[in-house]
């Protein structure tokens, strides 16, 4: 299938109590911002912080940023008017705590869709990132992810995995390891993006830095940020180096030429590129030129 | 729309206002505003909170408004907050706020 | 009225002040006029000691009259003892009428310099900044005579000029021997550099030292030489080391202004001009300890080394220093107590006269030689003038200090300030008042962008070295709509035709007037 490339090394979370964090979040280097309803605001005060969030997005939507809110638990009180609110706001995605099974997004989805008919949106143009964080949501991570076209994400929930789990939570994180590979393979099974868990600890910037290399290397998509200094070493790991910019570009130089001279198999360095090699390049190309930078000699090789 | 109760609604932090807003039933509108950013922004802020209270259809209500430089957003959604939380309703979504 | 070259109109005369409209960077004249000083031969037979009972004794020796001019330095800034003591004895004397001419004015409280004003005492204000109480009390119209605010270079030059001569210099030292030998670095209440002084000690008719550290002749080192002083005071104390740097020498945890240190950083990188042996000046605000850390990760990282860097010194730059990635560090004052210790441990650390720093009629200063220089602003308009004086709503928020001279003297001069604070845009058409002018702005970096200024000397050298890097440069009007986006059209602050500041650049000349707010 067509692999989709699109940009989504770090979503940050800004509280929907704060004005001044929703202010000062349009100017952080983040490719997403998730507003959050959920965890970061008082049950007295989600009424008003709905307020805050829709008027926000209604007002002064940020414009570069990929635009979430995350709406409190699906089976909690607040759920309903949440979804009201945040999908009037017109986002790009909704993420939904703690999901365990295809018919939950399923009734999300269809919430979703009534609010959109009425109110005159798309319907179906909302996107959903799902957060798993429980071993139920481990398990069906496949059906989650394949459950509804509005799936485009499955983000990783390390605190209530790890206490669902009975497991202990250390920094190195050897208790997520498999819910990390597991989530991943659900996301390449479907499709989508796969978004890898906190790192807690916003004083430890070399332990994230380890942290956010193993993701990159396990493969995740991206990965979500609790506080602004997290945003650039995040960033830079998902961002591809000059080498590896390099290489993709030879990559598909070779594959031109491979084309030009209807070449069945091409080889580069005495290796065959397969297509996998192909849409590793795309996508490095791509993120490489979402992060801003600028690629010269495209043409070089050919 | 009859406010039933006082109510507040947000924070004296930076870029937040906090709005408070007592029944004033018979005697129409009486609104007082406190501004880092008066000399600017003082007759916007009142233009904004007139035209939310008349969104909701208030005509009698006393208005405290405490501002520490919030965005005209941030000053909509609290007086909106605010107003929910003294006619004890929800903020009329279908409608969105009209 | 005539308007001046950054288009500011302004009055011919205020009062007895004569306007000399601002006329663009290149314009200053050379001039052959004589140094003025008010320096008298004084003979003094061998034997005893200028120290002298009181405060109040040293004013009546000193010959203090009405209507005289009396001066301070400003490097205990908040923790400052000596303005209020030596103002109660002067009021003490019934001496009225002074024109009060500290390099800074600093915030004090009980007494405060407005009860000075108010009971008379000064009647006239000359110094670098009016902040705090005094600062909104003079902006609406507490004083006849307008205060005359001068940049850290314009004081000098102005005292030489003969257009502000000092009949009597109080200096605070925080160690002195009996014959006025004198310091700010040892002692218990060190505050380092005494740099902002030695204008006042060369140029005044009388030199008064305070001290509470009375050490033996003779006092080493001295920063203050015998030969200018007349009179040593010993008093219980002349100020508080600890609130010398208060709010000046923290650094910011703000993760916007991380941002904009890191941007700047990242620019003073991406120069041809960051190579081995250049040179720079941080400051000492929050971004500006920030920016001088990451730079010191980029100077690390490419292994490149500042041949000097200039300014206030911190404890920060002092790390910086001893990492050995500075050479030279030159500064007229010192932020904190490593700073203020510092010049006496290396012989590198050295303290230098303000007039050497940043006056250009002193035969060239120090600053013309930096090729980077970092300026915090309050506001920036679309032709990049510069306020660091004036809030939005009027009212007075900082000092000129040595920003304008910085902007005009580097190579580079970069100004940091976020679009927008609170509600207030700080990026608009129009800055209320105008401290520095744009041509000798090179560049406003924000956290939404940079922007480059079209008329800097150095504009095509700046659009090469950037277009090179992923940096985000935008127009300064994009800058200005994108903030007015988020606060709205902000209304014209209302004055009357009262000037009650004129702002005096580097030359002496009028870059603009503050008139007082209607109310």
């Amino acid at each position: 299938m067509e692999q989709r490339v699109s940009l989504k090394r770090t979503s940050l979370y800004v509280s929907g109590s704060s004005p001044a964090n929703i202010i000062e979040a349009v100017f952080y280097n983040q490719d997403c911002i998730v507003y959050d309803l959920e965890d970061s605001v008082p049950t007295s005060e989600k009424d008003a912080a709905r307020l805050i969030v829709y008027n926000a997005l209604r007002h002064q939507r940020p414009a570069e940023k990929y635009v979430i809110i995350r709406v409190n638990g699906i089976y909690s009180e607040f759920i309903d008017e949440d979804l009201e609110a945040a999908v009037r706001a017109r986002p790009d995605a909704l993420r939904i705590p703690k999901v365990e099974s295809a018919k939950e997004v399923q009734s999300i989805s269809a919430k979703m869709a009534a609010i959109e008919r009425q109110a005159g949106i798309e319907v179906g143009s909302i996107e959903l990132w799902c957060n798993i964080e429980s071993y139920l949501g481990i398990l069906n991570a496949l059906e989650i992810a394949t459950a509804d076209s509005r799936v485009v994400a499955l983000a990783l929930g390390a605190e209530d995995y790890t206490a669902s789990m009975k497991a202990q939570r250390t920094k190195k994180g050897l208790e997520m390891f498999y819910a990390r590979n597991a989530l991943l393979m659900a996301c390449r099974a479907a499709g989508v993006d796969a978004i890898d868990m906190v790192f807690s600890d916003i004083n430890d910037l070399e332990g994230l830095r380890e942290d956010v290399a193993l993701a990159r290397n396990l493969g995740f998509d991206g990965k979500t940020a609790i506080h602004p200094r997290q945003i650039d070493i995040i960033n830079s790991y998902f961002t591809p180096s000059k080498k590896e910019i390099d290489y993709a570009l030879r990559v598909l130089a070779a594959v031109e030429e491979g084309k030009r001279l209807n070449k069945g198999a091409v080889a580069l360095d005495g290796s065959m590129i397969d297509k996998p090699v192909e849409l590793r390049a795309l996508t490095t190309i791509a993120q490489a030129r979402a992060a801003g930078i600028k690629i010269g000699g495209e043409n070089h090789a050919g | 729309m009859q406010l039933k109760h006082p109510a507040v609604a947000g924070t004296l932090e930076s870029s937040d206002v906090q709005v408070t807003i007592h029944p004033n039933n018979g005697m129409g509108l009486d609104i007082r505003i406190e501004s880092i950013v008066k000399a600017q922004f003082g007759d916007a802020i009142l233009e904004t909170v007139r035209e939310v209270l008349a969104a909701f259809g208030v005509t009698d209500a006393s208005v405290q408004i405490n501002d520490k430089g919030a965005l005209d957003w941030v000053i909509r959604a609290r007086m909106q907050a605010a107003i929910c939380r003294g006619v004890e309703r929800s903020f009329d979504w279908e409608g969105e706020g009209v | 009225m005539p308007v001046n070259a950054v288009g500011r109109e302004l009055p011919e005369r205020i009062g007895n002040y004569i306007v000399k409209p601002y006329q663009g960077i290149n314009a200053p004249e050379p001039t052959s006029k004589k140094v003025v000083s008010n320096r008298v031969l004084t003979l003094r037979p061998a034997g005893g000691s200028k120290v002298i009972g009181t405060l109040e004794e040293a004013i009546e020796a000193s010959g203090l009259q009405d209507g005289m001019t009396i001066s301070f330095h400003h490097s205990f800034r908040e923790g400052d003892l000596i303005v209020g003591q030596v103002l109660t004895a002067i009021r003490n004397l019934g001496i009225k009428d002074l024109r009060f001419a500290p390099s800074a004015v600093v915030n004090i409280k009980n007494p405060s310099i407005v009860d000075f004003v108010r009971d008379g005492t000064i009647t006239r204000i000359e110094a670098s900044g009016i902040r705090g109480e005094l600062g909104d009390a003079v902006i609406n119209g507490l004083m006849d005579e307008p205060v005359i605010l001068r940049t850290h270079g314009a004081r000098p030059r102005a005292i030489e000029a003969g257009e502000l001569e000092i009949d009597v210099a109080f200096i605070g030292a925080s160690a002195a021997d009996e014959y006025g030998n004198a310091t700010g670095q040892i002692g218990p209440n060190a505050c380092g550099a005494l740099g902002y002084s030695f204008i006042d000690a060369t140029s005044a008719g009388k030199v008064v030292v305070i001290t509470d550290y009375l050490v033996n002749y003779p006092c080493v080192p001295a920063s203050i030489s015998q030969q200018y002083v007349d009179y040593v005071v010993v008093v219980e104390q002349i100020g508080i080391p600890e609130k010398i740097g208060a709010g000046a020498t923290r650094m910011t945890r703000n993760p916007r202004d991380l941002m904009i240190a890191k941007r700047i950083a990242d620019v003073i990188a991406a120069s041809r001009l960051f190579e081995n042996d250049f040179s720079f000046q941080t400051g000492a605000g929050s971004i500006s300890i920030a920016c001088t850390n990451y730079l010191a990760e980029r100077m690390e990282e490419r292994g490149i080394k500042a041949r000097f860097a200039l300014g206030g010194i911190t404890a920060n730059i002092v790390e910086i220093f001893n990492k050995g990635l500075v050479k030279v560090l030159e500064g007229s004052q010192s932020f904190d107590a490593v700073a203020a210790r510092a010049i006496v441990e290396h012989p590198n650390i050295v303290e230098i006269d303000n007039a050497v720093y940043s006056n250009i009629y002193g035969k060239g200063c120090m600053l013309d030689k930096l090729n980077f220089g970092v300026l915090t602003a309050l506001e920036v308009d679309v032709d990049f003038n510069l306020n660091i004086l004036t809030g939005s709503s009027g009212e007075m928020m900082g000092g000129l200090g040595g920003g304008p001279d910085v902007a005009a003297g580097s190579d580079i001069s970069i100004a940091a300030l976020p679009i927008v604070r609170g509600r207030t845009p700080s990026v608009v058409n129009k800055v209320f008042t105008i401290c520095t002018p744009g041509e000798t702005v090179a560049m406003v970096v924000t956290e939404a962008g940079i922007a480059l200024n079209p008329r800097h000397k150095h504009y095509e050298m700046l659009r090469d070295d950037m277009g090179k890097t992923d940096l985000k440069i935008v127009s300064i009007e994009s800058l200005r709509q994108l903030a007015e986006s988020f606060t709205g059209k902000p209304k014209q602050i209302e004055c009357t035709d009262k000037v009650v500041c004129i702002v005096e650049y580097r030359d002496g000349t009028v870059i603009d007037v503050i008139r007082q707010i209607k109310r």
